[in-house]
């Protein structure tokens, strides 16, 4: 078969026809053939176009032609007409050769659709099976939402009619699925849903096969409705695999009974939990068994095709047994048998086998299982030759990652990146960087693998990761000493990546001092060794190096004349770069000015980052998929909480209130920007540059709108304007309100004061701890005055405290009352969890009183962007690719407060056709899921 | 471009060492300069491959399930969960069957008869599904339809 090309051509008639448009003749050129096709079509548009009406056999053959001229790759516009003519006849070749041409040829909004669909109306009511077949296909093969709107009614009908014929059903269950992905909207569930079902006990194995494609898709959006498919599915597949290889006569292939459909119908019980009815459940995990034991009996047949088949349906088999994840029997027999694929010969099985062995690792029940291969998979990294089979290795060495084997796995994926290829690199600094993080016991250990990694691949070491290294740093003081020794000793070397420069540049910035004693490293030697790489480094990390200068002239005031001829060169002060000029002519300025207490606050040691999620972790997730990144130390709730920060280092410090410059995160980054920010640390006056918050005023009574968002304007009226900023971490929050005269009269006696509600039990303890210091009672006309409330959250709440604020503006006394929107979500930290953890956790939380349901109609319009933001903005995380449904949204979180940590699950499910949602919160205390479903409602 | 629903076929080649392609048949919207780019696309990661390699490659945000016959390349494009053998197999299902319907395929009837050769596709493959997997059932209606000529 296809062993070659023989010299005879096609048998058909119509081919022999076709022949000499196409025959490859080595010596014509190109020009040569678009003559000859030229040619052809204005033959064929003669014969269109000419004065004979032609036969039914001439149509079908000049449209048949054409569609071989398209084919080839020539553009084709006429002859529409004569194909949707072809239509109507009642010859099925000149019907077919009509159909194929709309099916390639016409696009969905072509004027010509109101007589196709005319068309396919008669056919699909002719009761000929074959010319029913055809519509059939021309719809499922077309798709477009006018053939949905034309035929959305009329192809259930077709599909459970007592009369149809098997095939028609096949292609009307197909032909319905195709219309339900593009318009589900027009495919309203009806009476025929229940008999659809039902087709799963069908005699003839072709219509189950083509109606579990079906089923499973409808399944994973309603799967309510579709709930009997389960025990149906369970006694098909039963039947199927404990048949004899021969009983299914043509639905056997190399003597594994109906493969594809095994393979169906193990996929749409992955759209269900593990069946409830005990007998169900006992029937599939015989099944199951059934299929991993086939795996180790001798193969019937030396055949590829008999393994490949077999293999399909165990490894969707084993795919089911993860999607459960409640068996560890089976899961464990899971592993063992991708154990021996690891080492089979085939190479896709071996593949196949690291891939599914990820997944079975972010089980508990079989992490310690996948843990035994660890060397086998070591070696696949070294040995195998097709790089997707070592990128499936390091996957797997990731997923299987933890405690006790990281120094082994972190170093294996090290030496591994020295040869690595070009296009996996990157992926392994990340996941290097994130492992190296995650379970580092000993920061020295960190920080010397991020250091290697730079060394090793400094090109593929991204922003992320280098920011990474310095938040830990500057987060965990028992490791800055040996971060600022290990940096000095790496830079040593004559060549050293741009990389080590900056994360050398920033910690020997931050803590140079901490080595300064040794002679070796004294303040003038780190100076001239970074210096010696400056000319070489780009403007940013020039940049950034012009800012560890100035950190110097604060950490080493002996330094400061060497460092003040440098800033004063003219290689500094009349760089033709803008941004490094400026720096220069700032920080020479600032070392000449200000006095040592400035200096010292100005260029003070940055403060601890925010712990935040990984930004690594971020950028791996975006890389890969959020489903193909299994965070395990979720799943074995071994969290490390010391170390975690944001994806830019956060303005923690006064200095940096001018937000830090994209490009580089750093500590003196934001000094470098402009003069105007030194002088209002000169001048002390906090003022909170304008651009922090919206121009268009906007009154608010402190509403709904903060629920999901932290910053914006609270109020405003004629008078004032208050703006907020706010931050929390776990129970603690930090709001930071900014009062803005908008009159040109001062207000005196200013005197805003936050307090909390009482609720009805608030008489007896206090939910929230709210602290803040007076302001200055005199706010110039135009001015800005700035309060800090510090936030506790004692323990879970629902009324939200109060802001009063009085003032006397030009005689009158002003009392102004609004809502602060400190809302329970503020303490929401979120988690990331896989879809068997989540469904686990939720079946957990099923008393009643630990549910909150509320249906309501939506208030804004559906946007799923703006719905996804709303979630991660209210603070919970949102969990892609959990819900079988992937319209609904689910989200895991935990509400931190200082007596408690209460879990919290939400999944809300927005339905289009009645604008409505339905919005269910399970936490395990009554009042948090009570509250944080009444707020997530208000949002939508 | 993000696909509706999972585990379905996006399109199907058929291509030779060459490029030229001698199928191509889209269960997505693609419009024709994305169906080029993904033609020429598709060829050249799977040309590169060798016998010692898997059969699947990753491909934007999908993957190819491919195999060689003769001078011959048959490729699927499914979603990333898919089950790569069954795919696998349903190439040589599928290849068997043009085997049998034109008596010992080759290159050129896939050329001259390709009318035919969207027929057998769609008695196999319906709207990126599996739609009959019997090579007797298939051939049966082929045959009928054969008939009717």
């Amino acid at each position: 078969m296809l062993a070659g090309s023989r010299p005879g051509v096609g048998k058909a008639a119509t081919s022999r026809r076709l022949a000499p448009l196409c025959s490859p003749s080595p010596g014509k050129s190109k020009e040569a053939e678009i003559k000859r096709i030229n040619k052809e079509l204005a033959n064929i548009r003669s014969k269109f176009k000419g004065d004979k009406a032609l036969d039914g056999y001439s149509k079908k053959k000049y449209v048949c032609k054409l569609l071989f001229i398209f084919l080839l790759g020539h553009d084709i516009d006429f002859g529409h007409m004569e194909a949707v003519n072809l239509l109507s006849s009642n010859r099925y070749t000149e019907k077919q050769i009509g159909y194929l041409f709309i099916s390639v040829l016409v696009n969905s909004n072509s004027e010509l659709i109101r007589l196709i669909n005319n068309a396919i109306k008669n056919d699909l009511a002719s009761r000929n099976p074959t010319f029913m077949g055809l519509a059939l296909h021309c719809i499922a093969n077309v798709g477009s939402r006018e053939m949905a709107e034309a035929f959305a009614g009329e192809v259930p009908k077709i599909l459970v009619a007592g009369d149809t014929m098997d095939s028609v059903k096949q292609s009307a269950a197909l032909c319905l699925l195709r219309l339900y992905r593009t318009s589900p909207d027009l495919v309203p569930m009806g009476d025929w849903t229940s008999r659809v079902v039902h087709l799963l006990n069908d005699q003839h194995l072709g219509v189950v096969t083509a109606a579990t494609s079906l089923i499973t898709t409808l399944a994973q959006k309603n799967p309510e409705e579709f709930k009997t498919s389960v025990s149906l599915a369970v006694s098909r597949l039963s039947r199927i695999v404990t048949s004899a290889s021969t009983d299914l006569q043509d639905y056997t292939y190399y003597f594994v009974p109906a493969p594809w459909l095994s393979v169906k119908l193990l996929r749409l019980l992955q759209c269900y939990p593990p069946p409830e009815d005990p007998a169900v459940r006992g029937r599939l995990t015989e099944c199951l068994e059934t299929i991993l034991n086939k795996a180790q009996e001798p193969p019937k047949s030396k055949k590829v095709q008999h393994s490949n088949a077999k293999n399909a349906v165990l490894f969707e088999a084993i795919s089911l047994i993860i999607h459960h994840d409640s068996e560890p029997n089976l899961l464990v027999r899971a592993c063992n048998q991708l154990g021996q694929f690891l080492q089979h010969r085939e190479t896709n099985l071996r593949y196949l086998a690291l891939e599914s062995m990820c997944t079975l690792a972010s089980s508990e029940f079989s992490h310690e299982a996948v843990k035994t291969h660890i060397d086998t998979v070591i070696n696949a990294l070294k040995t195998e030759r097709d790089v997707s089979v070592r990128q499936r290795a390091v996957d797997l060495l990731y997923a299987m990652c933890d405690r006790s084997n990281a120094q082994q796995i972190v170093a294996e994926m090290l030496s591994y990146l020295e040869t690595a290829d070009y296009s996996i690199r990157e992926e392994i600094v990340l996941k290097v960087a994130i492992l190296a993080e995650k379970y580092a016991v000993d920061y020295a250990w960190y920080v010397d693998t991020i250091l290697n990694l730079i060394r090793i691949a400094g090109d593929y070491v991204s922003e992320e990761v280098w920011y990474r290294v310095i938040q830990i740093v500057i987060n965990r003081d028992d490791v800055q000493g040996y971060a600022a020794k290990t940096v000095f000793e790496a830079l040593q070397a004559p060549a050293c990546h741009e990389n080590l420069v900056k994360v050398g540049g920033y910690i020997l910035g931050e803590f140079g001092n901490l080595i300064a004693g040794d002679p070796r490293s004294s303040p003038l030697v780190q100076f001239n060794l970074l210096h010696s790489k400056f000319h070489l480094c780009s403007v940013p990390t020039r940049a950034l190096l012009l800012s560890t200068y100035i950190k110097f002239v604060n950490l080493f005031p002996e330094v400061k004349p060497t460092i003040q001829d440098v800033l004063r060169g003219d290689s500094q002060l009349r760089n033709a770069d803008v941004e490094l000029q400026q720096r220069a002519v700032e920080y020479l300025r600032l070392s000449t000015v200000a006095s040592t207490d400035i200096l010292a606050t100005v260029l003070e040691e940055m403060p601890p980052f925010p712990e935040r999620e990984s930004s690594i972790l971020a950028k791996l997730k975006k890389k890969k998929g959020p489903s193909t990144v299994t965070d395990l130390e979720d799943t074995k709730r071994e969290r490390s909480v010391d170390v975690n920060g944001g994806p830019e280092p956060a303005p923690a410090s006064a200095s940096a209130a001018v937000g830090p410059s994209p490009a580089v995160p750093a500590c003196c980054d934001g000094l470098g920007n402009n003069l105007l920010l030194f002088c209002s640390l000169m001048s002390r006056g906090v003022s909170q540059p304008q651009r922090a918050f919206p121009k268009h005023p906007r009154i608010s009574a402190g509403g709904s709108e903060f629920v999901c968002k932290n910053n914006g304007v609270l109020f405003e009226n004629q008078l004032l304007q208050i703006g907020l900023k706010s931050e929390f971490r776990q129970n603690l929050g930090r709001m930071f309100i900014f009062y803005g005269n908008k009159t040109s009269t001062q207000f005196l006696n200013f005197t805003p004061t936050p307090v909390p509600r009482c609720g009805l039990d608030s008489l007896t303890r206090t939910h929230l701890n709210l602290q803040t210091k007076p302001v200055d009672p005199t706010v110039d006309g135009g001015a800005q005055v700035q309060q800090v409330v510090n936030i506790e959250c004692v323990s879970d709440f629902t009324e939200a405290p109060v802001l009063n604020i009085q003032f006397r503006y030009g005689g009158t006394f002003q009392n102004v009352s609004v809502q602060l929107p400190i809302t329970l979500n503020k303490f929401f930290q979120p988690t990331e969890m896989s879809s068997q953890d989540f469904f686990q956790r939720w079946k957990q939380l099923s008393n009643p009183q630990q549910e909150v349901q509320n249906i309501f109609k939506a208030k804004h319009p559906m946007d799923t962007e703006i719905t996804k933001a709303k979630i991660i903005g209210f603070g919970s995380a949102l969990l892609e690719e959990v819900d079988p449904n992937p319209a609904n949204f689910v989200g895991a979180g935990i509400i931190h407060t200082k007596t408690s940590q209460t879990g919290c699950l939400l999944r809300l499910e927005p339905n289009l056709q009645a604008q409505m949602y339905r919005l269910t919160l399970r936490t395990s205390k009554e009042t948090v899921s009570q509250r944080l479903c009444e707020l997530l409602s208000q949002q939508f | 471009k993000k696909l509706a629903g999972r585990g379905s076929i996006r399109f199907i080649l058929i291509q030779n060492r060459a490029g030229k392609t001698r199928l191509a048949k889209w269960y997505m919207q693609f419009d024709d300069d994305e169906k080029q780019k993904l033609i020429e696309e598709v060829h050249a990661v799977v040309t590169v491959r060798d016998a010692k390699h898997t059969n699947f490659v990753e491909f934007r945000n999908f993957k190819i399930i491919y195999r060689r016959y003769a001078g011959l390349y048959f490729c699927i494009c499914v979603d990333v969960n898919d089950n790569n053998l069954a795919y696998l197999e349903a190439i040589h299902n599928f290849v068997e069957v043009l085997n049998e319907y034109f008596h010992n395929v080759c290159e050129l009837d896939l050329v001259f008869n390709f009318y035919k050769v969207y027929t057998v596709v769609d008695e196999m493959f319906l709207a990126g599904e599996i739609r009959e997997t019997s090579q007797t059932k298939v051939l049966k209606q082929l045959l009928m339809l054969q008939s009717l000529e």
